[in-house]
């Protein structure tokens, strides 16, 4: 059956599929892990706040995104933010977002409601006699968090926010409902011109296969070193 | 320097931790705090710099009222030293850092002033040569004369030692003891919780006695060691004096 089979198409697109499409895809990765990183942190914080309606509204927001599926909210987003930017600036007609930019603010907003409850079991970790001694130093809420808190609650959580990044790199693939050229989409488009579905899907697979495990081996490996080190 | 009026404090509504505590310490003055453990005695140092906040009382440190509101309890805490009982060094910074955050987030100091009164004190406590390292690669005694150290850096005008022995290794103590007595004898002002009777009888002035959330007994060293009054004092003496 894989007589008829055509690979050279591979070779052919090569250049399209890397340099286009996955620079895209790591871009995208890239940014949405960090922005998500941030904004995740943020969340954690006001969930652990001593401040109730902080914490609440903290609360519904991760359970808000974590009950809908991913691509839905990346399709819905991206309708929706021209409207909500014409409402907040006032404009008479929606203003244009990208697609890039719309699938970016999509990503770090749903990997946020993730990240932040990662990072919040890593600052649950820390035993309360670290914030307690850097108070008593005269650090401020903000300092000891800084300085003392977050760093070894990353540290100590940096495993588990790498294997969701991974993740996160697959799906990344999702914003092929928006028509964008990451690399399942310029993989799909070199398929539909060619007609060669099957040796494209197959070599999509393969890549995000041996990318996803030699990440998760690489993560494996600085598990082992950090559980040396403390 | 630490004034200690009718201080009560609940944990919920049902168990009360500290009943009407009232004491001070001097300048200069060495206060030995002892007791049956779950006595009090950890909340009531706690409760000096607000790392534990009290409902009914007042505490007075160097003439700043510890529960207002509007005392800027982080330049206060700065201004007096703490020792925790689990050392609480910062495990992800090397020891010479330990020994300088707060010294240039707090006061703003320079790095360069930070890391020489960092080093003269590393220097005081027998540690210079382990700056670069970590915390975990030290033993529970060097690790708590770093933390002596690093809450030194910071220049206080008063010491509180929570329970700074009890979660060594015997041989480690002395070590520790050392440099507090060193401490007292240069006229620091401290307030020392602590079963360590041998360190309360070689620099204390005073020792105060806990049972229950209440100070039974406050009294000079002397008088304490010699004849203390109440019941509880003189039972929990002769238990942990016997061995």
């Amino acid at each position: 059956m894989f007589s008829n089979l055509d690979f050279d198409v591979i070779r052919r697109s090569l250049g399209f599929l890397f340099l286009d499409g996955m620079t895209f895809t790591l871009t995208l990765t890239g940014l949405a892990a960090l922005g998500g990183l941030i904004f995740g942190t943020m969340i954690a914080l006001m969930r652990l706040s001593s401040y109730r309606l902080l914490g609440r509204i903290a609360g519904l927001y991760v359970d808000f995104m974590r009950s809908l599926p991913l691509v839905l909210v990346i399709f819905w987003f991206y309708f929706l933010v021209p409207y909500i930017g014409q409402w907040l600036t006032g404009s008479s007609r929606p203003i244009r977002v990208g697609a890039f930019a719309s699938s970016l603010i999509t990503f770090i907003m749903f990997e946020a409601a993730y990240f932040s409850e990662i990072m919040r079991a890593g600052i649950q970790s820390i035993s309360k006699g670290q914030p307690a001694a850097a108070s008593a130093l005269g650090l401020t809420y903000a300092q000891s968090m800084r300085y003392v808190v977050l760093p070894q609650a990353f540290r100590n959580m940096l495993p588990v926010l790498l294997t969701q990044t991974i993740v996160l790199f697959q799906d990344t693939s999702l914003v092929y409902v928006l028509s964008i050229p990451d690399f399942l989409g310029a993989a799909s488009t070199v398929a539909q011109r060619d007609g060669r579905l099957v040796e494209m899907y197959l070599f999509a697979a393969l890549v995000y296969f041996t990318i996803s495990c030699f990440a998760s081996f690489g993560v494996r490996r600085l598990q082992a070193r950090i559980a040396i080190v403390r | 320097m630490i004034e200690i009026n009718h201080v009560n404090k609940w944990y919920g509504p049902n168990f009360q931790a500290l009943k009407d505590c009232t004491t001070s310490v001097a300048k200069g003055e060495v206060v030995v705090v002892c007791g049956p453990s779950g006595s009090g005695k950890s909340t009531l140092i706690k409760c000096v710099n607000a790392l534990e906040p009290i409902q009914d009382g007042e505490i007075i440190l160097d003439g700043i009222k510890v529960n207002d509101p509007k005392t800027d309890l982080p330049k206060l805490r700065a201004r007096v030293g703490m020792v925790f009982q689990h050392f609480e060094l910062f495990p992800h910074l090397k020891i010479i850092e330990n020994l300088c955050l707060a010294q240039e987030k707090v006061l703003g100091r320079s790095h360069d002033e930070a890391m020489t009164k960092g080093t003269k004190l590393l220097d005081r406590v027998g540690l210079k040569d382990h700056a670069r390292k970590h915390p975990a690669e030290l033993s529970g005694g060097q690790q708590q004369r770093v933390a002596i150290a690093r809450a030194l850096a910071m220049d206080p005008i008063a010491m509180l030692f929570d329970e700074p022995t009890s979660a060594l290794d015997p041989e480690m103590i002395s070590e520790v003891l050392d440099v507090m007595v060193d401490l007292a004898r240069e006229g620091m002002t401290m307030m020392v919780v602590t079963h360590e009777m041998g360190f309360a009888n070689k620099v204390a002035d005073r020792v105060i006695f806990m049972d229950r959330g209440e100070i039974v007994e406050d009294a000079l060293k002397t008088d304490f060691f010699g004849k203390p009054r109440s019941d509880r004092a003189q039972k929990f003496l002769s238990k942990i004096l016997s061995h």
